[in-house]
């Protein structure tokens, strides 16, 4: 107890004189775009205590209460501050629930590229020569395809490997891999070339002389180093994922309208465009938009404060 | 010069194998394309005749060698959706994308590298920062949305710009373009847009930080220091080395902006390949299928073998390397 | 006499000066494209729909699904197993041959050609019998009452140009590896419209026939078609004004189409009854927690689902009214409905829940459900409704909905009825309930081909005997006890769960006319263009 009380002021201290909090102070739409974002991901994190419905508990749904618009409307209902869809369910609940769904595709499969990208990266860069071009090549054949029509096949074979109805439990996964296998390149390529301006430097070369392993090298020494732009490219790729998750839900082969994401929400609200009821397709609209503004303006600040050259 | 050529070339081959091995493979094992060819009323003995004809049953393997071995006579077979040589609808959509890819690419050029020199130059603009903005907008609103919206405001409430299709085409021999009619053009615009606002943003930021990469440089401080006109320095020399990487890196994307526009046909009811291809996904039309990822690759892959040769000839320490 | 023909020539010229004046284009727009253009190569509403504005059957139906002389004049029950049909004289096909007996002969003989579709139809026929040019004997293997009806979607075609091009085949989806499809990419029929230029999935273009053998309202000189598969979009060119007519236009949009300037809603009871099935023949259900029996074989489980369902409920919310919930599997248009029998069952949550205890199932069972999402008006929003509407009485329904292509790939029968619980929706094509009676009511049978979408395979021998009964019987009063027996049965049993009749749902511009058919066929022989 004690040492966490003694570390903590400390490491407060430390972030507070740095450079990263500087920047971030002095940057007032950094500032805006963190906290709506940590307002949806807790929005989206602690859904089921904040939402006042489940709409996946489909035994509390009432089809008669389907289509209301928005409490502040003539005919909205107190009970639904958003207003209802077409199976009546609450348009706020299912947003904090679907910005969850959203969210977790996005921030797995940012992961699940990272790892990838990363490992790949690492390896090219110390080994060069061959495999170092093979692994390039690779990823210059992967970046020809752009990660909607990779997610698009990786989905068709999910379709045709498993078992006939277990694709709707999987969705979220498939396109988790989907997302992740389409957008490991941009790691691996940055992580090379930092490897390799890294790999010449003295403190590399003399952990070479001292026999450490080749992976104790890479790991611990030359990781840590290019950590930054990795954030960086993390943290506007997420934007990416949720964005190509939603197009995905859109096109239709993401996850299924039973446990509905942003975009999956977004496309069932689009048939009723016309007909007036706005508020189920408006409403997740905005909630993505400025999910992904908030993501894209820190990853943006972010990349800016990393990068010394540039102020 | 040979050895290099020839070395790239074994390696284009190579990709085409895989992606080819991918594009027949992977969707192999999709859905039943049988089921999608028959009526109501067919019976189990006649579907079970017509797998065993389309050589659904034999081995993987098999199937893939005939697929490759056709593939390289430019034959994909017929589709077993519209019952029509896939290449022959392929060459029919070919047009369509193309000018619809072509035009958003030169519109997001158009605007986005003055934008990108602009917000190099002038960092703390007011004007700047509204393009930056705009182009975070740009990244952060998904293109299906736009086009809807294009759509709602322009087609349904002003009734000013068609909302699909492709309007009046005028054939040119094998080529069908959309240029040359008043109907075609209009048809143009909303599709174009949509698909260009994201590759523009894409250009904002890769102009702006590539200008501003090359203004740190110490040949550009040596010609601060030298007194050459600010004008002359910014849009003669660093422009010149800016727009070289630009140019290379959106000519590597024009493979995925031909690909990328499956969203926006897919919207506008574009006729082109991307629409072919989704129609193709949903209903498990193999063939389609697997011709147009290959055209995909094919085209990445030729406009890679054009730039690898174009660096050869340009970057002496190339040749001395190989 | 002679006098009477000149004033009906001169009467012809006139309206076609004045067509050729005005020179109407019309523009419409579906859901998808006709796969193939050949007349037999297909048995789908839409494909015959769009093909019947370039063929003709003997017979065809008018604005009201009523039978009519199309290519054969009159006909004639001349024996229970013979017919006899005048063929009409002075019909022209697009490429100028003549109509004739021969054309009738070869175009039965191809429907039942190895890559025909419609054998259904060409089986009803066991012979047909030249008697003069324009004089044909069909003979029946059986009494068959409705022989005209089988005949509407029959299409003639030429015999000398279906040679000439090597068309005398049906075209087989076979044809996939061969270029052999002329018939599939051409068309030569006796209709008022010629097809002048087809790009699959983009556009197809036609012009009026000069020669059509009748007068028909239509103005309508050049027809384009485009498919248009996203209902927002479709919607949005209507309302711009870029196409003239379009379908299907989601329920919901109706009110938007009576708000919006130029444009206008086209409504109506479609002949189309949408249903559930349930899995009554395995032992065990393939999708479902209850394991080592089947809860779907207990009558009581099938009723309680049957008083879960708020029909009502589904038909507001979901269907915006458009719907009728029904309690028969046939609509009023199809011959032998009767509306005494088409109560819906009493939607009685406490009597569901009640009749599931009873079964054995208090706390209710999982329950797996197949669904298409581009087949019928609102399918899969059907489908969600009804998995919340039976979560209520305690079965809790996993969904998995799908395009059609997948859907059916799965649920019939080549694939075992491989589902538990689906959503289907069907029109008789012979506008009877025959038709019904035997594909979906009838226990399933390969060796008669009956029972071949009962893909929940229910099955009672009183209505297998009923359906043979039905088919041969003439008289009408007897056939109707008959038809009502059977749904009795089927009612009792809980055998299926019928939802509603779906709506037809159209757009069109201000200034169209047209007819529309029960069918959700659109018939361009009835398409007005008013300046």
């Amino acid at each position: 107890m004690s040492d966490i009380s003694e570390q903590q002021p400390s490491f407060l201290t430390r972030l507070r004189d740095s450079d990263l909090w500087w920047s971030f102070i002095h940057s007032p739409g950094a500032i805006i775009a963190s906290v709506l974002t940590i307002v949806i991901v807790a929005g989206a994190l602690f859904a089921g205590l904040v939402a006042p419905h489940n709409p996946f508990d489909l035994a509390t749904v009432d089809l008669f209460d389907a289509l209301l618009p928005p409490a502040w409307e003539a005919e909205g209902n107190s009970s639904y501050l958003l207003g209802t869809d077409d199976q009546g369910r609450d348009v706020f609940s299912t947003i904090l629930y679907g910005s969850r769904i959203s969210l977790i595709v996005g921030f797995a499969s940012v992961a699940l590229a990272a790892v990838i990208g990363i490992t790949v990266g690492l390896i090219a860069g110390y080994s060069g020569g061959l495999l170092d071009s093979f692994l390039m090549r690779v990823a210059d054949i992967q970046l020809s395809f752009p990660a909607i029509l990779i997610a698009l096949l990786i989905d068709g074979v999910a379709r045709g490997i498993l078992p006939r109805d277990a694709h709707d439990e999987v969705a979220v996964y498939v396109l988790v891999v989907a997302i992740g296998l389409s957008f490991w390149v941009q790691y691996a390529r940055t992580v090379r070339s930092s490897v390799m301006v890294e790999r010449n430097k003295e403190y590399v070369q003399a952990g070479q002389v001292i026999g450490l392993p080749n992976w104790i090298i890479l790991v611990r020494h030359i990781l840590p180093n290019v950590l930054g732009p990795v954030l960086v490219i993390a943290t506007i790729q997420l934007a990416l994922a949720i964005i190509t998750e939603a197009t995905l839900s859109f096109l239709g082969v993401g996850v299924p309208p039973t446990s509905p994401s942003l975009g999956t929400l977004i496309r069932i609200g689009n048939d009723y465009l016309f007909s007036g009821e706005w508020w189920i397709t408006i409403f997740p609209g905005v909630a993505l938009v400025v999910l992904v503004l908030s993501v894209n303006i820190l990853g943006d600040w972010l990349r800016d404060a990393l990068n010394p050259k540039l102020r | 010069m040979f050895k290099f050529v020839s070395m790239r070339l074994l390696q284009s081959i190579i990709v085409m194998l895989v992606v080819g091995l991918i594009a027949f493979g992977l969707f192999r094992f999709v859905g039943d394309p049988v089921n999608n060819m028959v009526g109501q009323d067919t019976t189990l003995e006649e579907r079970e005749a017509l797998t065993e004809s389309l050589g659904l049953n034999d081995p993987f393997v098999v199937q893939y060698g005939r697929f490759v071995a056709k593939a390289v006579q430019g034959d994909f077979g017929m589709s077993y959706r519209l019952r029509q040589p896939v290449s022959d609808l392929i060459a029919e959509r070919f047009p369509a994308t193309l000018e619809l890819s072509l035009v958003s690419a030169f519109l997001a050029l158009l605007l986005g590298v003055p934008m990108g020199i602009y917000t190099a130059l002038k960092p703390k603009s007011l004007f700047s920062r509204g393009f930056m903005t705009l182009s975070l907008m740009g990244v952060s609103l998904p293109t299906f949305l736009i086009g809807i919206l294009l759509i709602l405001f322009f087609g349904v409430s002003l009734r000013w710009l068609p909302t699909f299709g492709r309007g009046e085409v005028v054939e040119l021999g094998w080529w069908s373009s959309g240029f040359f009619t008043a109907s075609g053009l209009k048809s143009l615009i909303m599709p174009a847009i949509t698909l260009a606002i994201f590759q523009m943003t894409l250009i904002v930021r890769l102009v702006r930080a590539e200008m501003l990469e090359v203004l740190r440089t110490d040949y550009i401080k040596f010609a601060h220091a030298r007194g050459l006109s600010p004008r002359l320095i910014n849009f003669s020399i660093a422009l010149r080395n800016t727009l070289v990487p630009v140019i290379t890196i959106i000519g590597l994307q024009v493979g995925s902006i031909i690909a990328f526009a499956i969203i926006t046909e897919s919207v506008f009811q574009w006729p082109g390949m991307g629409l072919l291809f989704i129609q193709a996904v949903s209903e498990v039309d193999i063939p389609v299928m697997a011709a147009y990822l290959l055209l995909i690759a094919f085209v990445f892959v030729v406009i890679n073998l054009i730039v690898d040769i174009l660096y050869f000839v340009v970057d002496p320490r190339l040749r001395v390397q190989s | 006499m002679k006098m009477r023909n000149l004033l009906a020539a001169s009467v012809c010229v006139l309206a076609l000066g004045s067509n050729a004046a005005t020179a109407e284009t019309f523009k419409w727009a579906f859901q998808g494209d006709v796969q193939s253009l050949d007349p037999h190569g297909l048995n789908e509403t839409f494909t015959l729909g769009y093909l019947g504005n370039i063929y003709e059957g003997l017979t065809g139906y008018d604005a009201d699904l009523q039978l009519q002389p199309s290519l054969a004049e009159s006909w004639e029950n001349t024996s229970p197993t013979t017919w006899v049909f005048k063929l009409r004289q002075g019909v022209k096909f697009h490429d100028g041959s003549d109509f004739t007996a021969d054309d009738v002969i070869f175009s039965w003989k191809r429907s039942l050609t190895e890559g025909s579709d419609m054998k259904g139809y060409g089986a009803k026929m066991a012979d047909i019998k030249k008697i003069d040019d324009h004089t044909v004997e069909l003979v029946t293997p059986a009494p068959n009452p409705i022989l005209p009806r089988e005949l509407v979607f029959l299409y003639m075609m030429d015999q000398g140009w279906s040679e000439k091009h090597g068309a005398s085949e049906a075209t087989s989806p076979k044809a996939a590896d061969s270029t052999a499809t002329y018939a599939a990419q051409n068309a030569n029929g006796t209709g008022p419209f010629i097809l002048t230029e087809r790009q699959p999935d983009v556009r197809s273009k036609f012009t009026r026939f000069d020669d059509y053998w009748q007068d028909i309202p239509t103005n309508v000189t050049e027809v384009e078609f485009t498919p248009v598969s996203q209902d927002a979009t479709r919607v949005a060119a209507l309302i711009s004004g870029e196409l003239d007519l379009v379908y299907p236009i989601p329920v919901q949009d109706w009110a938007r189409l009576e708000e919006a300037e130029g444009v206008r809603p086209l409504t109506g009871p479609e002949a189309r009854t949408i249903f559930l099935g349930m899995d009554q023949w395995r032992d065990e259900l393939l999708y479902s927690s209850v394991k080592g029996k089947n809860p779907l074989k207990d009558k009581r489980v099938r009723e309680a689902m049957a008083h879960a369902i708020d029909l009502n409920a589904i038909d507001e919310k979901i269907m915006r009214g458009a719907a009728v919930p029904a309690g028969m599997m046939i609509a009023p248009q199809i011959n032998g409905f009767d509306e005494a029998m088409n109560q819906p069952y009493d939607y009685n949550l406490e009597k569901s829940k009640q009749l599931l205890a009873e079964a054995g199932y208090p706390d209710g069972f999982e329950l797996g459900m197949d669904c298409p999402n581009n087949r019928y008006v609102n399918d899969e929003k059907i489908c969600q409704a009804v998995v919340g509407l039976l979560a209520r009485a305690g079965i809790k329904v996993d969904l998995n909905a799908q395009p059609k292509s997948k859907y059916f790939a799965k649920v019939s029968p080549q694939n075992g009825n491989d589902t538990s619980f689906y959503l289907l929706g069907w029109t008789p094509g012979t506008i009877d309930v025959h038709n019904v009676l035997f594909n979906l009511m009838s226990s399933f049978d390969t060796e008669v081909n009956s029972g071949q979408f009962n893909y929940g395979r229910y099955s009672n021998p009183r209505i297998d005997a009923i359906t043979q009964e039905v088919e041969k019987e003439t008289d009408t009063t007897k056939r109707q006890a008959l038809i009502a027996e059977a749904f009795k049965i089927m009612r009792d049993d809980v055998g299926y769960l019928p939802l509603h009749q779906q709506p037809l749902s159209w757009g069109v511009r201000e200034g169209v006319t047209v007819a529309q058919r029960a069918d959700n066929v659109l018939d361009l022989r009835s398409v007005v263009i008013s300046k």
